[in-house]
């Protein structure tokens, strides 16, 4: 292991380009209250408001520790690195950037910008698992779990696929294409949430009453469709700013192509959703709206790694796709798996993520870029579930995850703030969902 | 069994790393071959652990045995 130089320096960038990215990136916030709104509205009433407290939380400690530790691992471009050598090629894996962020002010402006990026990528990832364990997940825990995920899992993925890490290198290295293409974060935000996720539902078990002995699975529906409607309004404006600020940053896209990007984005959810739409018709005889949003969010999940690669047709078909996918699959990981997910966030972000990153190779122009992304995401579930599987239930041995089982009975809201989020309302007894 | 699966996945990781390394550019259809059989592992590895999930599962039902 020998520190190694990136041979992945970004270009010099322009006046104009620096202010567009910034402005971007100071509206890409919007995709966290997105995301927030969304998993309050799909959880219960009597945990509403200690889900979007937690959702604060968690964007502060995530944000925190990534400032602390995770910067440090994730490095930047061009910068020093950690490197096995390994068949006569160098494997960067890990980052060495300053510590505590020393020198950010004098860095130059695409690293600046590409930690600032970082910084909103980890806390939307940190957000996931939080929507996944709701009604059951504990504060500190939910922090605990943004912390560690902060800290280690996103930094080493971050470096591996922006910072000049051996992903984004295969194309150099192994003439596979252009190397790893996640220009958003499909993969370093999305099915890396998603697999925190799982792990966290792994860990922390279902809801009380959710899989009753001998019967089917207990419906637990949101408690606020509105919320969950107008959060995915404010996601497409975060998802946009994400979409071509990660453009500009990770694939050095021209100007020009940027309204391309744009429109495949609002394309890919589009199709999402009116998939979605059609396939809840036809299954339920009406369209449901938790399911809708769902859909309109693995949309945009997919368009995180194609929007900036693919043509607008090719666009709306990832989206339709993703559409027709993550309804059938929210079934059958709760039917078939036992799996709790109030938020549908293992569906959403992460086959959504995953079905955009294999969608870019495949449509990319590049020769053996398909490949490309199947080895990025042979190292997500190869070595991103059991290492995170593994972090929190170490996590877990500190910090419980799951509240006790009388907490869960009066609900999160007064048994971790002592006050619930709509104190005028009767609030639903347990005895109800049976 | 939960732990078992988990334990698979990384061996199929290291399939697709090995692709890499074993197989030279001019030989897609190997290099794919050998990727596709390391994420197969994968699923392998996954499977094994949703059906441990589902086995620990059973008797946990309802969260009554929860704390």
């Amino acid at each position: 292991m020998t520190p190694a130089l990136s041979p992945a320096l970004p270009p010099v960038m322009t006046e104009a380009t620096f202010v567009l990215v910034l402005v971007l990136l100071l509206v890409a916030p919007l995709a966290l209250a997105g995301v927030a709104l969304i998993n309050t509205g799909l959880g219960r009433s009597r945990s509403a408001a200690q889900s979007l407290l937690g959702s604060l939380a968690i964007v502060a400690v995530a944000a925190i520790a990534f400032a602390l530790v995770g910067a440090t691992f994730a490095g930047t471009a061009g910068g020093a690195g950690h490197s096995l050598h390994l068949a006569g090629k160098a494997w960067n894996w890990l980052g060495t950037g300053p510590f505590f962020l020393a020198g950010l002010g004098s860095a130059p402006a695409p690293a600046q910008l590409g930690l600032l990026f970082e910084f909103l990528a980890v806390a939307l990832a940190a957000l996931i698992p939080w929507g996944s364990g709701a009604d059951r997940l504990r504060l500190t825990a939910g922090c605990a779990v943004a912390a560690v995920l902060a800290a280690f899992g996103f930094p080493l993925l971050a470096h591996w696929v922006w910072e000049g890490g051996w992903l984004s290198q295969l194309g150099v290295n192994f003439s596979l294409g252009a190397g790893f293409l996640d220009p958003a974060g499909a993969a370093s935000i999305h099915v890396l949430g998603a697999l925190s996720a799982l792990a966290v539902v792994w860990i922390a078990g279902p809801r009380k009453g959710k899989f009753p002995q001998g019967g089917f699975a207990t419906a637990m529906p949101g408690h606020n469709a509105v919320y969950i409607l107008f959060g995915c309004l404010l996601a497409l404006a975060g998802w946009l700013a994400f979409n071509v600020a990660g453009a500009v940053l990770w694939l050095h896209a021209p100007l020009a192509a940027l309204p391309v990007a744009a429109v495949n984005t609002l394309l890919s959810a589009s199709g999402a959703v009116v998939a979605t739409f059609a396939v809840t018709r036809i299954r339920f005889g009406k369209p449901d709206a938790s399911l809708c949003a769902n859909g309109w969010l693995s949309g945009l999940v997919a368009s995180s790694a194609a929007a900036a690669i693919v043509t607008p047709i090719q666009s709306l078909m990832i989206g339709l796709i993703a559409g027709v996918l993550t309804p059938l699959l929210v079934e059958v990981l709760e039917l078939a798996a036992s799996i709790d997910d109030p938020s549908g966030a293992i569906a959403v972000h992460g086959a959504g993520g995953l079905w955009g990153l294999l969608a870019a190779g495949a449509l990319a122009p590049q020769s053996g870029q398909f490949l490309a992304q199947l080895v990025g995401i042979a190292a997500l579930l190869g070595l991103g579930l059991p290492l995170l599987y593994l972090l929190f239930w170490l996590v877990n041995r500190f910090v419980p995850l799951r509240v006790d089982s009388d907490g869960e009975r009066i609900g999160m809201d007064l048994h971790e703030l002592g006050g619930g989020a709509y104190p005028e309302f009767v609030i639903h007894r347990d005895d109800s969902y049976r | 069994m939960k732990f078992a699966g988990l334990l698979v996945m990384p061996a199929g990781f290291f399939l697709a790393l090995a692709a890499l390394v074993l197989f030279p550019a001019s030989n897609p259809g190997a290099r794919a071959g050998f990727v596709l059989c390391g994420l197969a592992v994968e699923v392998l590895g996954l499977v094994v652990s949703v059906r441990g999930h589902l086995e620990a599962q059973a008797p946990k039902a309802n969260g009554e045995d929860r704390p």
